[in-house]
């Protein structure tokens, strides 16, 4: 049985993608050991690649241009950027160049870039760092946004999209998630994945078997956490719920393939981290009223944060960011 | 260079007639630049990261007026379809993009990536004066000289960023904003296209031996408005700098008169065959 932690996943999903092709390079500020990075997730990789784990000033505007050219030139760059709040330096370069070549210039080039960040709060390190702020890159042309829960192998994930992507990947890590077992089936929560046409894969977690949800609960990334720890606790009650955890954000088609495994017949309640407005959550909100219009047998629910920056201190931060009391509160209201 | 002025001037009058949309930013005055450094690179590796004002850049890579003039009308036969437009082309190791500052760590990143490879190419990035304001700019020239990457810097300073001048932008010298990176500053008159050519060969040389970026620091004038829009400088300076900066009056005193008049006829049956060809003349 897998008992590997988020954070060893991934860590084996880069050191496999390095050890696979030579063309793979990362880059980014403190990645050297001994510090093996502001969290650890290049621990070891410096050693073992020492020409190819290059350690960066405080540039990531520079960094992500960087890995862009380096791109366009052939290799993988993978660029790690310490908190995800620092994207917004990178934005220029991920908008305005990374994503426009492929997509503008006459030889269609590729820019096989994958922008690693961990994202999100729970840690008390206050308002700059520990947001969620991947909403403000769902939407922009030639940009996939991938963030992989509890419920997902981010490791074997990551090393693919490492090694295949063509156009550059914002991949997002929870960092509330990295000390955490992925889920394994090995506990009361029943898991499967569902493979679809992008090689991204929807996750399913039931707390239930042998029957149809009372509920189902769209979540991705760090709201694992809570959604997991809700559906443990609603067993005793015997609350049904089905989550459905995708791995990839973006939507390329109108609806999203994994809407296969919606009926509409259940209520729906659509959960993630990050301010509740113009989100991931209102757009696969939106896309279900539309594809399930006049089946639906409730409006679908959503539930993200406050709208507010995240505070510090931990009881503050906790009042914010969104929680399993929430969840049971609004699942349990769902259903009467 | 004359090419490039016909091209350019051509542009303006199709702009002028409504014939293109969007915007269009003309080197006249400064073709010496783009010819006399992409003279002397190696157009097989090497590779140029060109920016707003990059049709004589690209002109000096591949000649090829047809695809840049088609492109800048917006028409599927322009060299990247229509898609870019005057500031968004590519072709083969040539790229622009219209972000001010944002192709030099791009440029830099490319000549790494070509260094870890093991190939000897040279990357270089224009950058025009007004793009000292850009942040990019320093950290990648802090990269380019930490990591010893095979960039050539190549900056135009006309004195002007669209309407604004230097004085108004600037603090301090611009031509000695590299020096504290470690990165050695060679500074040429823009107008005099065989002086640039020596110098961007020499520095091309050195950047190829390991031994790090370069800059090149060129003075030109734009003797044309930032794009087709109202010019605003002082009429008498405008009419100076025509008279005494022009590279293609330069180059016209060091060939003679009778080589100048053979090969400025040539560049104008070229450009206006392109012009019969697209519809235009």
């Amino acid at each position: 049985m897998n008992t590997e932690s988020y954070l060893d996943s991934i860590r084996r999903g880069l050191r496999g993608a390095m050890e696979s092709d030579e063309r793979v390079y990362l880059i980014g500020e403190d990645l050297l050991d001994p510090y093996g990075g502001a969290f650890k997730v290049s621990k070891g990789l410096s050693t073992e690649f020492p020409k190819r784990v290059l350690t960066t000033p405080i540039s990531e505007s520079a960094i992500t241009g960087l890995a862009t050219g380096m791109a366009i030139r052939g290799l993988r760059p993978v660029v790690e950027i310490m908190f995800g709040d620092f994207l917004t330096l990178c934005t220029d370069q991920l908008v305005n160049s990374a994503t426009k070549f492929p997509l503008m210039y006459r030889d269609k080039v590729r820019v096989p870039l994958v922008l690693r960040t961990p994202m999100g709060g729970g840690r008390g390190y206050g308002p700059t760092h520990s947001q969620s702020i991947e909403k403000m890159f769902l939407g922009v042309p030639g940009l996939t946004v991938v963030s992989p829960s509890l419920a997902h192998d981010p490791g074997t994930l990551l090393k693919r999209t490492i090694l295949e992507s063509e156009r550059p990947v914002l991949w997002v890590e929870y960092k509330s998630l990295y000390p955490k077992q992925l889920l394994n089936g090995g506990d009361e929560l029943r898991i499967w994945q569902v493979e679809g046409e992008d090689g991204y894969p929807l996750a399913v977690v039931e707390n239930f078997s042998g029957s149809d949800p009372d509920v189902v609960v769209i979540a991705y990334g760090g709201a694992s956490v809570p959604l997991f720890e809700s559906m443990r606790r609603l067993i005793p009650e015997e609350i049904r719920v089905r989550g459905l955890l995708p791995s990839r954000l973006d939507t390329r088609t109108k609806t999203p393939w994994w809407f296969s495994e919606i009926t509409g017949r259940e209520p729906i309640i659509v959960a993630e981290h990050g301010t509740r407005g113009f989100t991931w959550g209102s757009e696969i909100a939106a896309e279900l009223n539309l594809t399930f219009f006049g089946r639906l047998v409730a409006p679908v629910r959503r539930l993200a944060d406050a709208d507010n920056v995240v505070p510090a201190g931990r009881g503050l931060e906790r009042e914010v960011l969104l929680n399993e009391e929430q969840l049971i509160k609004a699942i349990v209201e769902s259903i009467t | 260079m004359i090419l490039i002025r016909y091209v350019e001037q051509s542009l303006l009058r199709l702009y002028a007639q409504g014939l293109m949309g969007g915007t269009v930013h003309t080197c006249i005055g400064q073709e010496g630049c783009a010819v006399g450094v992409v003279s002397a690179i190696d157009r097989q590796r090497d590779m140029l990261f060109s920016n707003h004002r990059g049709h004589g850049h690209y002109l000096a890579y591949c000649g090829d007026i047809h695809g840049l003039i088609a492109e800048i009308m917006g028409l599927p036969i322009g060299v990247c379809g229509g898609m870019g437009g005057s500031q968004h082309i590519q072709r083969e190791n040539f790229y622009t993009n219209g972000i001010q500052g944002a192709g030099v760590p791009i440029a830099v990143g490319m000549g790494l990536a070509e260094r870890f490879k093991g190939t000897g190419a040279v990357s270089l990035a224009f950058l025009g004066d007004g793009t000292f304001g850009e942040g990019a700019v320093y950290e990648a020239m802090n990269l380019a000289a930490l990591w010893s990457a095979p960039t050539l810097f190549v900056v135009e300073h006309n004195g002007y960023a669209q309407s604004t001048p230097s004085s108004l932008q600037h603090a301090g010298d611009l031509s000695r904003r590299a020096e504290p990176f470690g990165i050695p500053v060679t500074r040429t008159e823009g107008a005099d296209v065989i002086a640039v050519f020596e110098v961007a060969n020499r520095l091309l040389g050195q950047i190829r031996a390991g031994k790090g970026p370069r800059l090149l620091f060129l003075d030109t004038h734009r003797f044309a408005p930032h794009s087709k829009g109202d010019d605003f400088r002082d009429r008498e300076e405008l009419e100076r700098i025509n008279r005494e900066c022009d590279p293609i009056q330069r180059l016209a005193a060091q060939i003679g008169a009778d080589t100048y008049e053979q090969v400025r006829k040539a560049a104008e049956i070229e450009v206006d065959i392109v012009l019969q060809e697209l519809g235009v003349q």
